[in-house]
């Protein structure tokens, strides 16, 4: 046997028992990696949460404007994958639905929701403000959104946090400190407001980004705009209070008290890092904090009206109605296949299993949100996956057609079908690429998904297509199948076919 | 060998006759825009507990606002308790009813002779649109985009041949082609079956854009590697490719149409319209890109457009350039 054959074997067998393990074992696969991978249904196929938000002051001028605005912000931040199929939508034009599939949790629904992403620099006056502390400050006070959360959520207690604020250049560590449970100051208005640093109405947005800090923790990164007040403020801040704590605040919630190390020159760091709290968790606490940030604030202040749990939007009966179309249309293919192309066919067909529990796999991993589109579209791709087999069976029926040896006829097939599958797959990969990108910075999170899903199917089926259908009908050829009956060519009856072929490319 | 680069002018000619029609459709009826795109009516139903299954429930209630003259309503259940009485309020999406006509209170009739006189509608509102106007416009724009790097791909990729910029250019009028298509026929099927444009019909023209393209570029590069190894004359050179090809574009066609058929017939009703789509805008992506793309490599190549109108009434090939 080949080495090329064997070393893709080996591959091929590590990645089908890994996705196996990920596909029908998420459980034991959750537990040792600590990754949810279960599949995410979407709000079609599984009940969420629905929370009704209405407009704090319903009087402001071009009310419905603002809230379709706002039904963007929400959506954007909502969707900061791109792929979790939340709706939002404006009602009555006075009023907003958000709807977020798998939810279960009336609080959960609401912290997904979190806030306006209104981010402050204060000044605690010495003190190293708990986490989740609820503050009033100069530039923001009121408490804008009125979340009724139980206590559960609104304290953390007794977590010692390891949040620290850094500039990109030297500073380092941290502050280390332990929270008693906070007293949730719930008296409003406020007396005493915390004079606000800065504010993230001076972020240059297109700055903010995902980062880690020295140690390898998840951060967020910010910039104020150049010579912006806020930019001078907190330069001048921190130069003045080394050695003293500043409150980042977020909707008037604090996120992290850092000890200043150093003069800010109106950029940095936030670092997530509570201890106790996962990776995973510090990473998607990450990811919130940067859409948050990114995508600004609210055009209204909205309060929360209503919040309930909610059925899928489809039965249970389209999610078995397209199981059962999609193995139909696999069995289908598969039949198809094998008649038509015999051995190879019977090659691409186990390539196509592959495809389709890795297709899973990966699903499970991003993660990627299901929806009946989206299944439906999963189910579109296998043809595109069996696309290239196609492509390479027919160059090698070719090639056997002219009288080459097997051998040489599954080599030749195979490099004449590369340019025609490279150039194909590229263009596709193009498109999903600059849809991606510009549904992001665009709020167009269909079409973000669509683009995601497309471009998974594709890198995988050039997986399956290119090195488990090779390696397999070399691996065949090597086990000593040599009769090119098994291809679907029979010597005699092509004969004139192949006299035809070769005259023709004389 | 089958000569289907001769009668390019047919194949012109039947695209241009599948487009048309739907370009009248489009400015006389427009597309009818389902609930997604242009907003609608959100219902709350108050329905006093009964013993049934979520999806029997669900199904009732829909057929209900079928019944009512309301088509293409979606339902959504959720549970609620009043002094320990359990009840369930249903949440309706369905287009723009007046709170006042007609079809609400035959809708009112409908539920309460089926779920008894404690039924009653909570309230009737009106809801904005899930996909936003800014959406369209946007996906229309990363097209555009899209087009011109897939161009500029095939520019590239197609350097070693002759005049490479013309088959990018080619590979995105046929794919304008499929669009046309398949936008022109979904106005037709709105008026005539009332087919809803959803949110589901952008993600099926962005599916049949990357096939389109994907299957013009098989057939593209036959020609590339023909070109290379023969020295015949461009329209033979063409011709061969597309038919060479010609195996593989309808093996692929044939099981995305398995896939897709068994979805139209066990896929259920939500998806029907998405599916049936898809389907129109294979067809024509596979059409397109045999009978369009590559035959119109050969009109370039020969500056047929010399001849159109009547003015060059020899139809004497010109040399290859």
């Amino acid at each position: 046997m080949r080495k090329q054959v064997i070393s893709a074997l080996v591959v091929t067998i590590v990645v089908v028992a890994l996705a196996s393990w990920i596909v029908f074992f998420p459980k034991s696969f959750q537990s040792l990696t600590g990754r949810d991978v279960s599949t995410h249904l979407g709000l079609d196929l599984q009940g969420g949460s629905q929370i009704f938000l209405r407009p704090a002051d319903p009087d402001v001028d071009d009310l419905t404007a603002k809230l379709e605005n706002a039904a963007g912000v929400i959506e954007r931040r909502v969707n900061g994958l791109g792929v979790s199929e939340s709706v939002v939508q404006v009602v009555n034009g006075d009023s907003i639905v958000v709807e977020l599939p798998g939810v279960k949790d009336p609080a959960a629904a609401s912290n997904a929701l979190k806030g306006a992403g209104n981010l402050e620099f204060i000044d605690p006056q010495g003190q190293y403000l708990p986490e989740g502390t609820e503050v009033c400050t100069t530039a923001t006070p009121r408490y804008p959104i009125t979340v009724q959360l139980p206590s559960s959520v609104t304290g953390t207690s007794g977590v010692t946090t390891t949040d620290s604020l850094s500039s990109t250049n030297p500073l380092s560590p941290t502050s280390n400190l332990t929270t008693t449970t906070p007293t949730t100051p719930t008296e409003r208005p406020c007396d005493t407001p915390y004079t606000t640093i800065a504010r993230g109405t001076d972020l240059d947005t297109s700055q903010v980004a995902l980062t880690t800090d020295q140690a390898g923790r998840p951060a967020v990164f910010f910039r104020f705009q150049t010579n912006s007040e806020s930019a001078n403020q907190i330069a001048s801040f921190t130069s003045q209070n080394v050695g003293r704590p500043m409150s980042i605040v977020v909707d008037n919630r604090v996120i992290s008290s850092p000890q200043v190390n150093g003069s800010l020159p109106g950029e940095g760091i936030i670092t997530m890092g509570a201890t106790g709290t996962t990776v995973a968790e510090q990473n998607s606490q990450a990811q919130a904090l940067q859409n948050q940030l990114k995508y600004g604030a609210l055009p209204v202040t909205l309060i929360e009206d209503s919040n309930r749990s909610i059925s899928a939007t489809l039965g249970n009966d389209s999610i078995e109605a397209s199981k059962v179309a999609g193995a139909v249309g696999l069995i289908a293919v598969m039949l198809f296949m094998l008649m038509y192309y015999r051995l190879p066919g019977l090659i691409a067909n186990v390539a196509l299993l592959i495809y389709t529990v890795l297709s899973f796999a990966v699903y499970n991993l991003v993660p990627v949100t299901l929806t009946l589109p989206g299944i439906a579209g999963f189910i579109l791709s296998i043809s595109l996956a069996v696309d290239a087999n196609v492509l390479i069976f027919a160059r090698i029926k070719e090639e056997l057609h002219r009288g080459r040896s097997l051998e040489r006829a599954v080599e030749d097939g195979f490099n004449h079908a590369w340019p025609s599958i490279r150039d194909s797959n590229a263009s596709t990969l193009i498109t999903s690429f600059i849809l991606y990108v510009l549904g992001n910075g665009l709020g167009v999170s269909i079409i973000q998904g669509f683009a995601l899903t497309l471009a998974l199917g594709i890198i995988i089926s050039l997986f399956t297509a290119i090195t488990v259908s090779r390696m397999l009908l070399r691996l065949t050829i090597d086990l000593g199948v040599s009769n090119a009956r098994w291809f679907g060519v029979n010597p005699e009856e092509d004969a004139a076919e192949v006299a035809a072929l070769s005259s023709e490319q004389a | 060998m089958l000569d289907l680069v001769r009668r390019r002018y047919l194949w012109f000619a039947i695209s241009i006759l599948t487009i048309i029609p739907g370009l009248i459709s489009i400015l006389v009826f427009g597309m009818n825009l389902g609930v997604d795109f242009s907003g609608g009516a959100r219902w709350e139903i108050h329905i006093p507990s009964i013993s049934q299954t979520r999806d029997g429930l669900e199904n009732e209630i829909n057929d209900v606002f079928t019944d009512s003259g309301i088509e293409g309503a979606r339902t959504q259940l959720s549970q609620g308790t009043t002094n320990n009485q359990q009840f369930v309020i249903a949440f309706v999406r369905s287009k723009l009813v007046q709170s006042d006509s007609a079809e609400r209170k035959a809708v009112e009739t409908g539920l309460i002779s089926k779920f008894g006189a404690d039924t009653r509608i909570e309230t009737l509102q009106t809801v904005g649109e899930t996909v936003r106007g800014r959406s369209i416009r946007n996906a229309v724009v990363a097209i555009f985009i899209a087009s011109l790097a897939i161009m500029g791909y095939l520019w590239a990729a197609f350097r070693g041949t002759p005049n490479p910029l013309r088959y990018g250019v080619c590979a995105i009028i046929a794919m304008l082609h499929d669009v046309l298509v398949v936008i022109g026929m979904a106005s037709i099927l709105g008026w005539l079956i009332g087919l809803e444009v959803d949110a589901l019909f952008m993600t099926a023209v962005l599916t049949v854009i990357s096939f389109s393209v994907h299957d013009t570029i098989v057939v593209f590069d036959r020609v590339r590697e023909n070109l290379r190894r023969s020295s015949d004359d461009y329209e033979r050179v063409v011709n061969r490719s597309i038919v060479q090809t010609l195996t593989r574009s309808i093996n692929t066609q044939f099981t995305s149409f398995f896939t897709l058929t068994a979805l139209l017939l066990f896929g259920g009703e939500s998806i029907r319209s998405f599916v049936l789509i898809l389907l129109l805008g294979l067809i024509s992506g596979t059409y397109s890109s045999i009978f369009n793309a590559a035959q119109l490599l050969v009109v370039w190549e020969n500056r047929e457009w010399r001849n159109w109108f009547g003015r060059g009434k020899d139809k004497a090939k010109p040399a290859a350039a």
